[in-house]
């Protein structure tokens, strides 16, 4: 059975090894209206993004198996994924980690650690960017 | 020969007046010559005669002479006068018999008619001379006995010299005549009686001779007569030598004549002299040579000596002994330094004497080695030997050498020493430099081995500090991350429920709730400034240059910090300074170090204002961008300290400014990059003034 407003929601496709933070967006995204799908490595990520078709995925970058570069890369290389958004997830702030991070694909880019209600604030705007509808 | 005749004596009466006339002319008259020319004419005159004529014996050499004649031819005259001296004639026979005579013609060299010849001269000696006269008889004409008793003692005493004792004198007149030598007879005024050939060459002249020569016979006969004046004047007996000067009348040439006179009496009692002149010209040429060898032999020797003596200065101003020995060994001569080593002195001690004995057997045996040596010229050798004076040894060095003759013989044997104890001295100098230079150079290798040995550790260090600090630096940047993970998720979980995600709070859970949120702040915000240091240090913190104006800047700064300027009380403003430029630097590194400055000047003031004021020093070409606040100030001591990392005023755990440290040692690192500093103007209790300089255009690093 599927609801309709359910499906409505956009998707988002959170990718974090760490599962404290994965889940935490987790659950604040869906507080905040999205429906949520989660993956732990890079692979997963990959998998989930051809299985869901999420409308736009919060890409870790330091990820076990496929880290989340390499996982970006692939996602835009790809016909059925290139037109989703990425927004990239890190903890290492020096300098180039985000040049690389868009040489990868990445739409936008966000410093961990970052606030529940910024990421979400994050996650709207670029969805607004891609035409996406906004939740709430 | 026909024997004499008695004259019988006329007895006519004599014309007296005539003959006083004749006398008083006699008396008048000191030649002969005349005398005889007046005797010769008066008889002439008086008729006694119609020939007349005066002969007589030549003073000096014996020659029949006629002094006057009288109608007699040219040729009459001539045969009166022969030649030799020693021809026997009528003339010559009546002078040695002392009577007149009468000689019937022929007789050579008489006229040819009938004469008589009467001797002239004193009475009781041979005559001097005689008259000739033409005769009918051979009676004596009274008148003619007259005047040989008359003139002849006159002509005996005009004459210088008449020869006596003539008889057999022919014989002895050839025997002086082969004297080689000039020999003569005369008074002791000199005038000749008679002389040989050789002394009448010098002494006489013939009628018919030359003016020169005429002239040199006359200076001889002066300077022999001087002579034997001076002979006489001298008055010792016996035989008397003289030198006498006299000329060649033929050559011209002086000669010199040893003369040797010897005093005669004569058998009428006067004193004659015999004087034999020996021709010593030659003698003394040779003697004059003989003179001047001798006083070139004295030179040569003179020379010889003073070379002589030259030699020895100059041996004696070597300084190393030298040492002339003959052939056998024995020494001949030695240089003052040799004499030092193998004389003995007076003086010298026993001591001396003991070393001075050994020297010399030391170099006794040193020469055999060269006499040994066959025909080596030289030998070379070592030979101690001990300074006499103090004792000391004396390494010497000896050169023997063999002094051989014109025909190759040994001579003598020089031999030189050489004094090697400076030589040796050196040497061991020389050995102990090379000791030390040795030493010192494997000092130097080793301190160089040690250098380098430290510099590969300071090498290895460097590089293990390099790696340590790139490891403290990954290990820093790990751990942020690895705070940062835990942290994202406290400070999530925080914010999820202080929004009410999982349901309304109570007042206290909030309360508590904000606690956690402020210090996982707080946390985080260390985090990130060990964070950027890291970045600097780790040179991850390019510069990125860009053209900027200020004014922007401090309007965005003012705009981040409106939260907290809103909650404190302050006043807080913005000056700009006139003419302020736009800027070429790093607007990011810019921005955040005015913005650390702000924050800390709100959180040290309570109340009060802060003022950012931004200038251009032309001077310079830099910017200047000032906080002032009216806080506490800061103590002078710690103005440096606060620059450091983790330096507060008040570092304890409980102090009341929060704050991590770090913001102004990274404001004074991001300045260092803008090619800046950050100075700090403060009184502790009045506030304080930062102030960021940096160039208006950056320099790439």
């Amino acid at each position: 059975m599927t609801n309709p407003t359910e499906t409505q929601k956009p998707l988002v496709l959170v990718v974090d090894d760490y599962q404290d933070a994965r889940e935490m967006y987790a659950e604040y995204l869906e507080f905040s209206g999205f429906r949520v799908a989660e993956a732990k490595n890079g692979q997963e990520a990959l998998d989930k993004a051809f299985e869901l078709h999420p409308d736009i995925i919060l890409m870790d970058l330091s990820l076990p198996i496929i880290d989340g570069w390499e996982a970006t890369r692939r996602l835009k290389n790809d016909d059925r994924t290139r037109t989703i958004p990425v927004v990239a997830l890190t903890g290492h702030a020096m300098t180039g980690q985000s040049d690389e991070a868009k040489g990868a694909g990445c739409d936008s880019f966000v410093t961990k650690p970052c606030l529940p209600d910024a990421l979400v604030d994050e996650v709207r705007r670029v969805l607004a960017l891609h035409g996406g509808t906004p939740s709430r | 020969m026909a024997s004499p005749v008695a004259l019988p004596t006329p007895t006519s009466a004599p014309d007296l007046e005539a003959r006083l006339a004749l006398a008083e002319q006699l008396l008048a008259c000191d030649d002969p010559r005349p005398c005889a020319e007046r005797v010769v004419a008066w008889l002439a005159r008086q008729g006694h005669a119609d020939v007349a004529a005066c002969v007589v014996r030549a003073p000096g050499i014996g020659r029949l002479e006629c002094l006057a004649a009288w109608g007699l031819s040219e040729a009459e005259r001539a045969a009166l006068e022969p030649d030799s001296a020693v021809m026997e004639s009528p003339l010559t026979e009546v002078l040695r018999q002392g009577t007149p005579r009468f000689f019937t013609p022929p007789r050579t060299p008489l006229p040819d008619r009938a004469c008589l010849v009467v001797p002239l001269g004193r009475a009781g000696t041979p005559g001097v001379g005689v008259l000739l006269l033409s005769a009918d008889s051979a009676m004596l004409p009274p008148e003619v006995a007259w005047v040989s008793t008359l003139f002849g003692p006159r002509l005996a005493s005009l004459l210088p010299a008449v020869p006596r004792a003539w008889a057999g004198g022919e014989l002895l007149r050839r025997i002086i005549d082969t004297v080689m030598d000039p020999v003569l007879l005369t008074d002791l005024e000199g005038r000749p009686h008679i002389v040989n050939t050789r002394a009448e060459l010098l002494l006489v002249a013939g009628p018919d001779a030359s003016e020169g020569r005429r002239r040199a016979t006359e200076l001889n006969q002066q300077v022999f007569s001087a002579a034997l004046a001076s002979f006489a004047s001298g008055g010792a007996a016996g035989v008397r030598r003289r030198e006498v000067p006299l000329v060649d009348p033929v050559e011209g040439i002086d000669l010199l004549f040893e003369v040797v006179s010897t005093p005669v009496v004569e058998p009428d009692g006067r004193e004659v002299l015999v004087s034999v002149l020996r021709n010593v010209t030659d003698l003394g040429r040779a003697t004059q040579a003989l003179g001047e060898s001798y006083r070139r032999l004295r030179a040569t020797e003179r020379e010889a000596r003073s070379e002589r003596h030259r030699l020895d200065r100059v041996l004696d101003s070597v300084p190393d002994p030298i040492i002339l020995s003959d052939p056998a060994g024995g020494m001949v001569m030695m240089n003052g330094p040799a004499e030092k080593l193998f004389a003995t002195h007076p003086d010298s001690g026993e001591a001396a004497l003991r070393r001075l004995r050994s020297n010399n057997a030391g170099f006794s045996s040193f020469l055999a080695n060269l006499l040994d040596a066959g025909g080596k010229p030289r030998w070379r050798g070592q030979l101690p030997l001990v300074d006499p004076a103090t004792g000391a040894t004396l390494p010497m060095e000896a050169v023997a050498s063999k002094v051989l003759g014109d025909s190759g013989e040994l001579t003598g044997i020089v031999t030189l020493f050489h004094d090697r104890s400076e030589a040796l001295e050196k040497a061991r100098l020389l050995e102990r430099v090379k000791e030390g230079s040795v030493h010192l150079e494997a000092r130097v290798q080793a301190a160089t081995a040690e250098l380098a040995e430290q510099n590969e550790m300071l090498r290895r260090q460097a590089i293990q500090v390099e790696q340590a600090s790139a490891a403290k630096s990954q290990f820093l940047a790990n751990m942020s991350h690895e705070f940062r993970t835990p942290l994202n998720a406290i400070l999530g979980y925080t914010n999820m429920l202080l929004q009410g995600v999982s349901g309304e709070l109570s007042p206290a859970q909030k309360r508590n709730l904000t606690r956690i949120d402020s210090n996982g702040r707080h946390l985080l915000e260390v985090i990130n400034e060990i964070l950027d240091i890291t970045r600097i240090e780790a040179g991850r913190m390019p510069l990125n240059l860009s053209d900027f104006g200020l004014p922007e800047l401090l309007q965005e700064v003012m705009a981040e910090m409106d939260p907290i300027i809103a909650r404190s009380k302050l006043k807080v403003s913005t000056h700009l300074g006139p003419h302020v430029p736009a800027v070429h630097s790093d607007r990011q590194k810019v921005k955040q170090i005015v913005l650390n400055l702000l924050s800390n000047a709100l959180k040290f003031t309570h109340e009060g204002a802060v003022e950012v004021l931004a200038e251009y020093v032309p001077a310079t070409s830099t910017i200047a961008i000032s906080v002032t606040d009216t806080g506490i100030g800061i103590d002078p001591a710690n103005q440096e300290k606060i620059f450091e990392d983790f330096q507060q005023v008040d570092s304890s755990p409980t102090r009341a400014y929060g704050g991590t440290g770090l913001g102004l040692s990274i404001c004074r690192r991001l300045a260092d990059m803008l090619g800046g500093r950050v100075t700090l103007q403060s009184v502790q209790g009045e506030g304080s003034t930062f102030t960021l300089h940096f160039p208006r255009r950056a320099r790439r690093a």
